[in-house]
Formats: C-alpha cells, sequence, structure tokens
C-alpha cells in the first residue's frame, strides 16, 4: 500500500455510553486522518475518552456517531490487519508464552513459518521464553510477549494502549527504542494512546490532543524530528515536550 | 504427591491412629474397637468378594452422580456466567433452587425414580449439581474486560472465546466445587445407601452396625473415606496439572 489514499480516515467520531439511568459522551466530532507508514500519539488528561477512541479504531467499540474508514473501506468490527497492544497487555494467564504469541494467527487460521516465529522473537528479545507463563515474566517481557504477538499478524496498523505504562524508566526507554526499531524495518503504521508527555513525542510523527470538557480534539502538534532513538537528546525533543506540556496544562 | 503432602497425610494417620489407640482404651474394646483389631478385619474383609461388591457399588453410585452433575452444572454455569440475559432469566430459580437441602428431597426422588441404583444417584446428582453450577457461573463472570478485548482484536469468534477464554478461566473454580463437592457426595451416599438397599458402603456399615460388629463397622467407614480421599486428591492432582498458571 501506498502513503497516499484513506489508510484510516476518522469523520465526526462520536461515542457516547447510555445505561439505564444515565449517558456519558466520551467522544464528540473528531476528525483524524493517518497515513500508511506513520505514527500517532493521543494523548490528553485521564478520562478524556483516548482508550475510547483506540478501541473504537479497533473496532471493539461502536461508535455513535461518524465513521471510520480503514483501507478505504468501512471498519465495524475488528480488523485482522489491526492489532492491539493492550495496557495490561491482554496475554492470556493461562496459556504459555509460546501458546499467546501464536493465538492469533491460530484464531485466524495464518500458517506461520517457523522461521519467521523465531525472527520475531529475536527481534523483540524473548527467544527461550516459549514455556513459561506470563506470570512468570517481567513487566518488559510481557510487553514485548503483547507485541510479539500483534507483530506476528503482520498488521497494517498497531494500536497500542498506554503500553508501557506500567514499567520502570529505563526497561520503558528500551521498549520504546525497540517499537521505534521495529517501525523503521517494517511497514506498517501506529497509533499509541499515553499519558506520558516525553513517549508522545519520541514515538508520535504527530501527537493529538484530546480535550476532556468537550470531548473533541484539542491540538494536533506536528513532530517531523522523531524516529530515530537519539531524539531524546535533540534540543528539539525537548522544544516539543515543553510545548505539549503547555498544552497540557492550558486543558487542566 | 509433593512429599510435603505425603508427611502430612502420613502425620495425620499416625495421630488419628494413636488418639483412636487410646480412646478406645477408654471405652472398651467392645464400643470402639482398637485400630489394629479393625486393621485386622479389614484385611480378612478385602479378601472377600462380599466387600468389593460393596465397593463398587458405592464407586459406581458416587462416580454416576458426579459425572451427571458435571456434564449438567458445567456447561449450564459456563453458558450463564458469560450470557447475562441468560443469567438473569434463571438466576430466581438458582436463588430458590440453591437454599433447599436437597437430601429433604430423598423420599419424593425415591417415589419418582425408585429405590434403586437411579433414585440414589439422581439425588447425588442434584446435590452436587447446584453446588458446581454456582462455582462455575461465578468463576465464568470473572472475565477482565481487557481479555475480552485481547480476544476479539486477535480476531477470535464466540466459540473461541468459550474455549480460549470462559473454559480456562472457569476451570479453578470447577476443580474447587469438584473437591468439595466429593465431600458432600460421599455423606449422602452414606445416607441413601443406608435405605432399602443391600449394596453400598453405606449398607455396609449400617447392617456391620446392627450386627454390632463394630470392627466391621470401622472397616466400612475407612473404606468410605478412602474414597472421599482418593478422589478428592485426583481433582486436586488434575487441577494442579491443568491449572498450573494458577499457582504460579
Amino acid at each position: 500500500m501506498g502513503t497516499s489514499g484513506k489508510f484510516l480516515a476518522l469523520e465526526g467520531l462520536g461515542k457516547t455510553f447510555q445505561n439505564e439511568n444515565e449517558s456519558k459522551t466520551v467522544l464528540e466530532g473528531v476528525d483524524l486522518e493517518l497515513a500508511f507508514r506513520d505514527c500517532l500519539a493521543i494523548v490528553g488528561p485521564s478520562g478524556c475518552g483516548k482508550t475510547t477512541l483506540l478501541l473504537a479504531i479497533a473496532g471493539l467499540i461502536p461508535p455513535t456517531a461518524g465513521t471510520i474508514t480503514f483501507k478505504n473501506g468501512s471498519l465495524r468490527a475488528p480488523e485482522h490487519r489491526i492489532a492491539l497492544v493492550l495496557q495490561h497487555y491482554g496475554l492470556f494467564p493461562w496459556k504459555t508464552v509460546g501458546a499467546n504469541i501464536t493465538l492469533g494467527a491460530r484464531l485466524q487460521r495464518i500458517e506461520v513459518p517457523n522461521k519467521r516465529l523465531r525472527s520475531v522473537k529475536k527481534e523483540l528479545d524473548i527467544e527461550g521464553l516459549d514455556h513459561l507463563y506470563p506470570a512468570q515474566l517481567s513487566g518488559g517481557q510481557r510487553q514485548r510477549v503483547a507485541l510479539a504477538r500483534a507483530l506476528l499478524l503482520n498488521p497494517l496498523l498497531l494500536l497500542l494502549d498506554e503500553p508501557f505504562a506500567a514499567i520502570d524508566t529505563v526497561t520503558r526507554e528500551r521498549l520504546q527504542n525497540n517499537l521505534l526499531n521495529v517501525f523503521a524495518q517494517r511497514r506498517f503504521s501506529f497509533i499509541i494512546v499515553t499519558h506520558n508527555i516525553e513517549e508522545a513525542v519520541f514515538l508520535g510523527r504527530r501527537i493529538v490532543v484530546l480535550d476532556k470538557s468537550t470531548h473533541r480534539i484539542n491540538a494536533v502538534m506536528d513532530n517531523p524530528g522523531m524516529g530515530s532513538t537519539g531524539y531524546r537528546n535533540n534540543p528539539l525533543f525537548f522544544q516539543r515536550t515543553t510545548e505539549l506540556r503547555g498544552i497540557l496544562e492550558g486543558l487542566e | 504427591m509433593k512429599r510435603r503432602a505425603i508427611a502430612v497425610y502420613s502425620a495425620t494417620i499416625i495421630l488419628i491412629y494413636f488418639a483412636w489407640y487410646a480412646l478406645s482404651l477408654m471405652l472398651g474394646s467392645n464400643i470402639l474397637p482398637d485400630p489394629f483389631r479393625v486393621f485386622a478385619r479389614g484385611f480378612e474383609e478385602i479378601a472377600t468378594t462380599a466387600f468389593w461388591v460393596h465397593v463398587e457399588a458405592s464407586l459406581l453410585r458416587l462416580l454416576a452422580g458426579l459425572f451427571f452433575a458435571f456434564i449438567l452444572a458445567v456447561p449450564a454455569g459456563l453458558i450463564l456466567g458469560s450470557n447475562q440475559r441468560l443469567d438473569r432469566l434463571f438466576a430466581p430459580l438458582i436463588y430458590l433452587g440453591y437454599p433447599i437441602p436437597k437430601v429433604v428431597l430423598m423420599p419424593v426422588i425415591f417415589v419418582i425414580f425408585g429405590l434403586g441404583d437411579l433414585g440414589k444417584i439422581v439425588l447425588l446428582t442434584m446435590i452436587i449439581f447446584f453446588q458446581l453450577l454456582i462455582t462455575t457461573r461465578d468463576s465464568a463472570r470473572k472475565i477482565d474486560r481487557e481479555i475480552t478485548y485481547s480476544l476479539r482484536s486477535l480476531g477470535g469468534s464466540k466459540l473461541d472465546f468459550f474455549f480460549h477464554v470462559v473454559w480456562p478461566v472457569s476451570l479453578p473454580g470447577i476443580f474447587t466445587s469438584l473437591r468439595i463437592g466429593v465431600g458432600t457426595a460421599v455423606a449422602v451416599l452414606f445416607l441413601v445407601e443406608s435405605i432399602a438397599t443391600s449394596e453400598g458402603l453405606g449398607f455396609y456399615i449400617i447392617d456391620s452396625w446392627g450386627r454390632a460388629e463394630y470392627a466391621t463397622m470401622f472397616v466400612g467407614i475407612i473404606a468410605l473415606s478412602i474414597i472421599g480421599i482418593v478422589m478428592y486428591e485426583i481433582f486436586e492432582l488434575l487441577e494442579r496439572k491443568f491449572c498450573k498458571w494458577k499457582s504460579l
């Protein structure tokens, strides 16, 4: 797929949760586009609808207004070329690491050559963990297993919901570098939801700020300098984080 | 079985043996035969075919009760636990049915299903059924939303959800319930076998008691206890094998 055309487009997206007694609007009139091989970070205060937006793009939550277009087709249910990595990894505690990694491929009846399986594990440094259960892994290892499971499906779009939130700083930065390296070598786009300003600036070529009070996009920040692991030491990185912090503080 | 479990069992057996021996000395051997006499009688009994007929009858009823309760309660519990609408529909029936002591329905069940094996198995099934149903349903309810999203995003269907999520999540609860159920079932087995039958360890115990053959009566009590312990351990072993992740 080329970089032109509507890879992912959200038009007037809205989501209102309704139960017997009340209704709660989380998203309203969200317009967003993402090109193939692009990367986007979504930030905003807690409860602004970041995860809801991501789950809607994953086809897991039906929007109450607007449309989502993926590869020029309307998206209403989970799509096999869209992979999701969740905050608490979404691993199945009763399955071994090996079974967790291959589960998506098994469910979608995709034959994965052993060579490819080995290369994904090597890429993410999780070789030799197959027989272990998720409970026996560290937070960083769990996250890499979840990432391996997603990448094994050869996704065109990778969605990450605060994937490094529960991980210590050093491991988090290593995993961010990991993601960036994988992104440079493969052909996919990704959207990362995060509450971490540095993470958003390090991983998002564009950064979308959601506003909790209006349920809409408050700002979109371009961040063309990102893309290398050395970006963290670049003065532009500090400039962007300061700008983003200013926008977020304005929302409080 | 782990070394620790063997040590605990051995220590318990030795403790019971000495407590029993001391008590038999206090009460007199006619009321409470000493353990040595009971074991000697036990060795005589296990050499007879009649004894094994009783064991076989009890085992058959117990296993049949557990089997039918399992195949009825587990699928029902899994379906109710993963389907809120059905759960709401059947909740009043379960709330009403569970607290009723099923054992008091024994005469009714015997009238409907007869005094033979069928009536006894139906009662055992009914008692274990509710216990197993509620535990399975409650276990199936405890499914993390993230796991649901995870499976759906990986392309899992409703059937996949059942086999890859609902079943493994519920399995530890099912084994716990089966272990508890064995204890209840053995107690009920004794009761149902003490009425209108000439086979089974319940009958064997009551018959020996009636004939004042206390050593034989204790042989029956020990045999019934061993059945309960062995079944309990089998479920424990199965849980350890199939739910390894739970103990990590």
